[in-house]
């Protein structure tokens, strides 16, 4: 027990200073421009299905799941307002973000751990390349950009799919249903939302890129480093919108 | 007529100097791992310019570590070590890869950058060094130096897509792109069937010989060690147990060391 603890904390630390040398070399060129594009596109344009498949059912089943209860006290035609205000402010920033998790993270995790494994890594490092900031650098960075627009796409998606269920049991036309949402919408409810969504994406990458990096040799520590960053990257979601909760309540909730 | 002899006596003198010039120094090198895994418990060792030395040794006995720890990959617990006259304990991460430019390290594995193809695989490396370079000059390097390996065919193949021959090769032609003063191989040869192993072996006596390079080889392959070697030494125990050339080593009093070449 007080070996995992301490283990527990030992690999904190250490996923700390790898994310504090991210820091570090993030503004010192070479600037990896090419690369990053690149991992902006592997991230963001390759998970645009999964996303919108996901955001479309999320938007449907909630509104589905609501309309019974909103019905009962009257209230249906307050039924696009709860969804878009339930999906911008929650469910599509961490249901998102936990595919993104699953997706992102676990690829990057064996993709660094492969690397490191079959002496890529070392390869990179006796040619005098600096493989942080080649490797690790672009790809938390585009997983911090990306994952904002993933989950902006994702609302868009969820609230089409809100109209759809909307209209399953009744008929509401698209620009009534849309200005209904901007009616219930302010510009609190999309702020804090978004800038949790960027936190989401930089642990992410961080914790996709601290498995791969640090994976043992053997073949096996690939699977172990995949499996170990869809955990962690999910457990950090939680945490980190648990936190972010607690300070929108404090600052922006009256 | 004379003054041309003046000139070029003091070359050739040179040239005899330079052979005995120290391009690696070694002393007391010690690595530990974990608590009690003492992998190296005092090598010294000196490779002189153009020549190949050749360790080797059981598994598990400190040779790639050996190596690794010139490169900077791992760092030794004690000890010192020189590579052009530079300790390269002491150096800060950015004279280091000054160093490391000079210096080539072909892995066992080849370590080809599977996500890119080989013509990639070449270019980045030359791109990250040599940003002067236009694209023409680095496609015509990138031939060159897939020429000097013989796999010229091969430039828009996967490293998935080649045998593990041909993955090696490729991974030297990336090594002497940047054309490096000392090459350190990491068991070339392991794991290649004898006729490419052969190939491999006669491809770093051209390249000691058209580059005029350095090298240390580690290597269980004594058909690769008989055919590069100028000199020849075996770790055991973490230190270096014996020392010479093949033909005196092969006769050596000691059985241990006998065993390696029967």
């Amino acid at each position: 027990m007080i070996l995992t603890l301490r283990n527990t904390f030992t690999e904190i630390g250490n996923a700390t200073l790898f994310a504090k040398q991210f820091f570090k070399e993030v503004f010192v060129p070479p600037y990896e421009a090419k690369e990053l594009l690149k991992q902006c596109y592997i991230i963001g344009y390759k998970s645009l299905p999964l996303v919108a498949i996901t955001g479309f059912i999320m938007g449907l089943v909630l509104t589905l799941q609501s309309r019974p209860t909103l019905v009962k006290f009257g209230a249906e035609s307050w039924l696009p307002g709860m969804v878009a205000l339930s999906l911008i402010r929650e469910i599509a920033p961490v249901i998102t973000a936990l595919i993104c998790a699953g997706k992102i993270s676990s690829g990057i995790g064996a993709e660094l751990g492969s690397m490191k494994v079959t002496e890529q890594i070392d390869a990179m490092e006796v040619s005098a390349i600096n493989p942080y900031n080649y490797l690790v650098v672009t790809r938390i960075l585009a997983c911090t950009l990306m994952v904002p627009l993933l989950v902006f796409f994702a609302d868009a998606i969820g609230i089409l799919g809100g109209y759809i269920g909307v209209n399953i049991h009744g008929d509401v036309n698209f620009y009534r249903y849309m200005t209904q949402i901007f009616q219930s919408l302010e510009f609190l409810d999309l702020f804090p939302a978004t800038i949790k969504t960027f936190f989401f994406g930089f642990f992410i990458g961080m914790i996709g890129c601290y498995k791969g990096f640090n994976a043992a040799n053997g073949t096996e520590s690939v699977g172990r480093a995949a499996n170990s960053a869809v955990v962690t990257a999910s457990l950090a979601i939680f945490i980190l919108d648990m936190v972010a909760v607690q300070i929108t309540d404090l600052f922006f909730v009256q | 007529m004379i003054k041309e002899k003046e000139n070029i006596e003091p070359k050739t003198k040179k040239t005899k100097e330079e052979s005995k010039t120290p391009m690696i120094v070694i002393k007391d090198l010690h690595k530990t791992f974990g608590k009690d895994n003492k992998v190296l418990q005092g090598v010294n060792l000196t490779v002189n310019k153009g020549e190949d030395l050749v360790i080797l040794g059981r598994s598990g006995s400190g040779k790639s570590v050996t190596i690794k720890c010139i490169v900077g990959l791992i760092e030794p617990d004690k000890g010192e070590i020189k590579v052009f006259d530079e300790n390269v304990l002491n150096l800060s991460k950015k004279d280091l890869n000054e160093i490391r430019v000079r210096i080539g390290f072909l892995f066992q594995s080849g370590a080809l950058y599977d996500s890119m193809s080989v013509r990639e695989n070449l270019a980045f490396t030359l791109r990250k060094h040599k940003s002067e370079l236009t694209a023409e000059e680095i496609e015509s390097e990138v031939i060159e130096a897939l020429d000097n390996v013989g796999l010229a065919d091969a430039i828009d193949k996967m490293p998935s897509e080649l045998s593990g021959g041909m993955q090696k090769r490729i991974g030297l032609a990336r090594t002497l792109i940047l054309k490096p003063e000392i090459i350190l191989y990491d068991e070339p040869t392991t794991g290649l069937d004898t006729i490419t192993s052969r190939e491999i072996s006669e491809l770093i006596l051209d390249i000691k010989h058209k580059q005029k390079t350095t090298s240390i080889i580690i290597t269980h392959d004594m058909a690769c060690a008989k055919l590069t070697a100028d000199r020849i030494m075996v770790l055991k125990d973490g230190k270096i147990h014996a020392e010479g050339t093949y033909e005196e080593l092969e006769k050596d009093e000691d059985e241990w060391v006998r065993s390696f070449f029967e």
